[in-house]
């Protein structure tokens, strides 16, 4: 019992006081868990493809990840996180809606028969995704939207069992904690950036978040930091000849590919075929499969 | 959250949900004892935000569906990219007096967000149910939206 107010009575608190209408609210949290929990239950690996910034590469490395895992005869699933700028979809080669399913929404199959999902089979065809709610405070919203949306992108989709689920998270460090909060530790961390020393503190950053979260195997992903001339053969660094490896060690993380420039990588995925699938011979595709290889193998 | 009456030191109970269509909630709630009553309100933000965790206020009344908080929440969400899902209730199955969902109401049902759904659905169904419609549809909402006021539902 709260003691008596300044001229009052007495009042109880909130535990005092026993309502269940109010704690099933707290089941129907815990319930939300628990069906998260069921359907990654079938997922052997949890991959999340992450970045400071945005315009580095992440979504291509995540279609090229998941499209040579796929191609290497495992069931991967890849969902496009980056609910506000989806585009995954697309690079995959996945179209239409999702349809409803037994078990949920069925996914859309992609390449190499990824399973996708993703925001743009959803909404209509260039329409800017856009959450329903009153104007002038989506600040304070649209984060709780936006997380229910992903837990619901997770636990209501009929992915079966995978061997990799590749999330392909929106750019910034505090996705990869709200990620955390929702489905715990990633098995994998790809971090990915261009080597330059503007992207210096934001991966420090996240490096720093990540193990203070325990996620153990985090890899660098140094995308676009050389050119190869296709007339000389001649290869040339864009950001300085050692910009990968200083990155990593000021951000104590080890490098775990670094991808050539190719104006064919975005070619390829925004025809709907990664590289690693449309030119495998290619410097850029060789890259992304031997990085395909070290997170299934990690 | 839960709703104390100072004087007879006992809980309050849930009476009813109100939506004015104007994106506000209204939830009423009652003494036992003294049958006071006292009304929530929240603002449209405040609704949004109750909408936004993919809870139901008072307790679940209809399962959950997939894609439920996607489906109410975003703005141009494709419903024409799933097939409408089935009937409520099989026909074979109804009993006396019970009425039957088409797919079309059902999936437009699914829009409407989701600690509310289960109020909407019950005030449809006793629409149905008063007039002997054995089956609702959209064109049964529509029609039950301006005979009972529904704006908003």
């Amino acid at each position: 019992m709260n003691g008596p107010r300044e001229g009052g009575r007495p009042i109880r608190t909130y535990h005092e006081v026993a309502d269940p209408r109010a704690e099933s609210v707290a089941e129907q949290v815990a319930d939300q868990g628990r069906r998260l929990r069921a359907r990654l239950a079938s997922i052997d690996r949890v991959v999340a493809v992450g970045s400071g910034k945005g315009g580095v590469g992440k979504s291509a490395t995540s279609a090229n990840v998941a499209a040579a895992l796929a191609a290497s005869g495992r069931s991967v699933g890849a969902l496009d996180a980056d609910l506000d700028g989806p585009s995954l979809a697309r690079m995959l080669g996945a179209r239409g809606g999702l349809a409803r399913g037994v078990d949920g929404i069925e996914p859309a199959a992609g390449v190499a028969g990824v399973k996708v999902v993703s925001m743009d089979l959803l909404a209509r065809e260039d329409s800017p995704v856009r959450w329903r709610g009153p104007q002038g405070h989506g600040s304070l919203w649209q984060s709780v939207i936006e997380t229910g949306a992903l837990r619901e992108l997770i636990s209501d989709v009929a992915w079966g069992h995978l061997d990799v689920l590749v999330l392909d998270l929106p750019p910034g460090t505090e996705k990869l904690a709200r990620l955390i909060d929702l489905v715990g530790r990633p098995d994998v961390v790809l971090l990915v950036t261009t080597p330059s020393e503007a992207a210096r503190g934001v991966v420090a950053r996240s490096a720093s978040l990540l193990g203070e979260a325990g996620v153990e195997r985090v890899g660098l992903v140094a995308n676009m930091g050389s050119w190869t001339c296709p007339h000389c053969g001649v290869t040339e660094p864009l950001f300085g000849a050692d910009g990968a490896r200083q990155l990593a060690r000021d951000a104590d993380l080890e490098v775990w590919a670094e991808i050539p420039f190719d104006a064919r990588v975005s070619a390829d995925t925004d025809d709907g075929l990664p590289i690693v699938l449309g030119a495998p011979d290619r410097p850029a595709a060789r890259a992304f499969a031997a990085l395909a290889e070290r997170v299934a193998r990690s | 959250m839960k709703f104390l009456c100072v004087d007879c030191d006992r809980v309050m109970e849930y009476v009813e949900r109100r939506l004015p269509g104007d994106g506000t909630m209204a939830v009423v709630y009652a003494c036992p004892a003294c049958d006071r009553e006292t009304a929530l309100l929240t603002n449209p933000m405040e609704t949004r935000l109750v909408s936004g965790l993919g809870i139901e206020v008072g307790g679940r009344t209809v399962p959950p569906e997939p894609l439920e908080l996607v489906r109410s929440s975003l703005e141009g969400f494709e419903s024409g990219s799933q097939p409408a899902p089935p009937a409520v209730e099989d026909s074979d199955t109804l009993r006396p007096g019970q009425v039957r969902w088409s797919g079309p109401a059902s999936e437009r049902l699914l829009a409407v967000p989701s600690f509310v759904r289960g109020m909407v659905k019950r005030i449809y169904g006793e629409y149905a149910a008063e007039r002997g419609i054995s089956e609702i549809t959209p064109e049964i909402m529509d029609r039950a939206r301006i005979d009972l006021g529904l704006e908003g539902m």
